[in-house]
């Protein structure tokens, strides 16, 4: 009599917690989902009460791929960000495995030193790092936009972590094979870190193609911008053609939905280690 | 560095005798060298994207910079000038208000969330992936949605605010409402990111300690208050650590703000990282603007050195 007390509150319990995390979650993504929905719907219609467009439209679309030079912006930015990530998974592998691997003298206050720029947040150091840029030469140009955005104290301390934990018996054969520590990092730690820069990748450049500021910051020409500086010119054009912001907008954000839904377990997994140690 | 062409025997890395350490030391020369290299690109990198930067700032700081790049020493001219200009006060209390806000609730948003969705399975799985789906989108583009749907009277917020009797409200509007609108949105972006640190943190501690305390007789409540929360402090500390200088400096909140009020109405939302910026790209006092920053990095140091001081870096004697 208890038991099946119990087990029928336990599964109320149940379908309660399912309920209110239900809930909880489609109103999290209500935002998301509405940005789409405006995206497809006719001016007259944006501040209608009616949650699904009456006569959906691919005009708003349309208007921002022809009218404005929009694919420009999506190749800029995604030039620069697959760039950056590429270049900066490199370096950072290398920066990583020397840190966890190999012995020199200064590793330790290197490692020291490189991690408390972690901390270090754009907007604080933005003026000197504009006039350094501009010093360089490289305002407006496609360097300037790259270059400053590789370095970051994250990537680097994620991989270290990662080849803390490697086993050092496959490097230890090829060392006493004679192998050079280029040729071990090369063609042993590299292939097998293929997990770990995969999940970074993603993340690198997903940071890089929603990345605002520096873009906003450092390149003014329109040649230029990338697709989020793009955007907030856009609806300072149009003001209140919200139907087509959102479509703007949703030709941004949704390449990155989709490669979130495909690869939600790595990213997931590699944010969740970096809040540990 | 090219491939060794040397071969050693494999003593040589197992023990170290007096007669092989020459050979010991060529390696480990090898090895610094190496060590070297590989660390180069991104130290260098550091040094001068960021490092630079930071000195910079503090330099740069006790000059002013005129129009045409060219910098007067004034000493503590930019520091006396703060102190007098009621704008960067605002911008102060701004800064302070929205971090005294949103650090606690992006603690109890995202520790709420993990307890929710701990239990693993499909259905907890896709939950946890939805609550993460905001992190995915730019500021920008979540500054814009959020604009639509707090608009007045029409927007879908604005609509819900009236059907519950809430009058014609102006979240983005009014200057008393700004800031707390600007919170919860942020709240909205950032918690999903906040959950998977506190999911990451409540794997780690062990089932037993729980099933031990079940069998004492603790209720859930007990367990949480005395076992789980204990045992996440070095999750706690990552958190607060990284959503302080997030919630006073960080490019994320400043794309919010720029974009969705732009530090407005009336300054209600000149966070010290905005008013930063329009000293410096829209009125050209980098010197200002430098002095600023340079005060903004001097209080976080000290803020983190607090909550080390008084978490001992998260790491209490539990263990």
């Amino acid at each position: 009599m208890t038991s099946t007390h119990s087990a029928g509150s336990a599964h109320i319990l149940r379908l309660l917690w399912m309920l209110i995390s239900a809930v909880l979650a489609l109103m999290t993504i209500f935002p998301l989902v509405w940005m789409l929905v405006i995206a497809f719907k006719p001016a007259p219609e944006v501040f209608a009460p009616n949650f699904l467009p009456v006569s959906p439209t691919l005009g708003n679309f349309l208007y921002v791929l022809t009218e404005v030079p929009f694919l420009r912006y999506l190749a800029n930015s995604f030039f620069m960000s697959a760039t950056v990530t590429i270049v900066a998974l490199f370096f950072h592998s290398m920066a990583g495995y020397a840190l966890a691997r190999l012995h020199f003298p200064g590793r330790d206050f290197i490692f020291l030193a490189m991690f408390s720029t972690f901390l270090v947040s754009l907007p604080v150091i933005i003026v000197p790092l504009f006039i350094l840029v501009k010093a360089l030469g490289l305002i407006n140009t496609y360097a300037g936009l790259i270059v400053p955005s590789i370095f970051n104290a994250f990537g680097i301390f994620l991989l270290r972590q990662y080849y803390l934990s490697l086993p050092r018996e496959l490097e230890e054969a090829a060392i006493m094979d004679g192998a050079g520590r280029w040729r071990i990092y090369w063609s042993i730690v590299l292939p097998l870190s293929r997990p770990i820069l995969a999940a970074l990748a993603i993340l690198f450049f997903l940071a890089n193609w929603n990345a605002f500021l520096w873009p906003l910051t450092v390149a003014s020409d329109t040649n230029l911008w990338v697709v989020q500086v793009a955007i907030v010119n856009f609806k300072s054009q149009y003001a209140g053609a919200w139907n087509y912001v959102m479509a703007a907008s949703t030709i941004v954000a949704l390449p990155m939905l989709v490669l979130f839904v495909i690869f939600q377990r790595q990213i997931t997994e590699s944010i969740k280690t970096s809040g540990l140690k | 560095m090219g491939r060794s062409d040397m071969t050693y025997p494999s003593t040589t890395l197992a023990s170290t005798t007096a007669k092989d350490r020459p050979v010991i030391s060529r390696r480990n020369r090898r090895d610094w060298l190496a060590g070297y290299l590989f660390v180069l690109p991104d130290a260098l990198g550091l040094l001068v994207f960021v490092g630079l930067p930071m000195l910079l700032a503090l330099g740069i700081g006790f000059f002013e910079v005129d129009g045409f790049g060219s910098y007067k020493f004034v000493a503590f001219k930019n520091y006396a000038r703060m102190w007098h200009d009621p704008l960067f006060w605002s911008a102060l209390r701004v800064t302070v208000l929205y971090a005294v806000m949103l650090v606690p609730a992006l603690y109890v948003s995202g520790l709420g969330l993990a307890l929710l969705v701990q239990r693993g399975g499909r259905f907890a799985t896709v939950i946890r992936a939805m609550f993460f789906a905001p992190q995915m989108v730019s500021l920008v583009v979540v500054a814009l949605v959020w604009q639509i749907l707090l608009v007045e009277k029409v927007g879908a917020i604005g609509r819900l605010a009236a059907a519950i009797g809430w009058g014609p409200v102006s979240f983005l509007g009014d200057p008393n409402l700004a800031l707390i609108t600007l919170v919860a949105v942020s709240v909205w972006f950032m918690m999903g990111f906040y959950m998977l640190i506190f999911l990451g943190g409540l794997q780690d501690i062990p089932g037993e300690y729980y099933e031990a305390a079940k069998i004492d007789g603790a209720g859930p409540v007990t367990s949480f208050w005395y076992i789980t929360l204990p045992l996440l402090r070095p999750t706690s500390f990552f958190v607060l650590l990284v959503s302080i200088v997030m919630a006073a400096a960080g490019g994320q909140v400043f794309d919010l703000i720029y974009v969705m009020t732009n530090g407005g109405p009336v300054n209600a939302t000149a966070a010290l990282i905005v008013y930063i910026y329009k000293q410096a790209f829209q009125l050209g006092a980098f010197g200002y603007a430098s002095a600023m920053a340079s005060l903004l990095v001097v209080m976080l140091m000290l803020v983190t050195l607090l909550l080390f001081a008084l978490t001992r870096g998260g790491r209490f004697d539990h263990d």
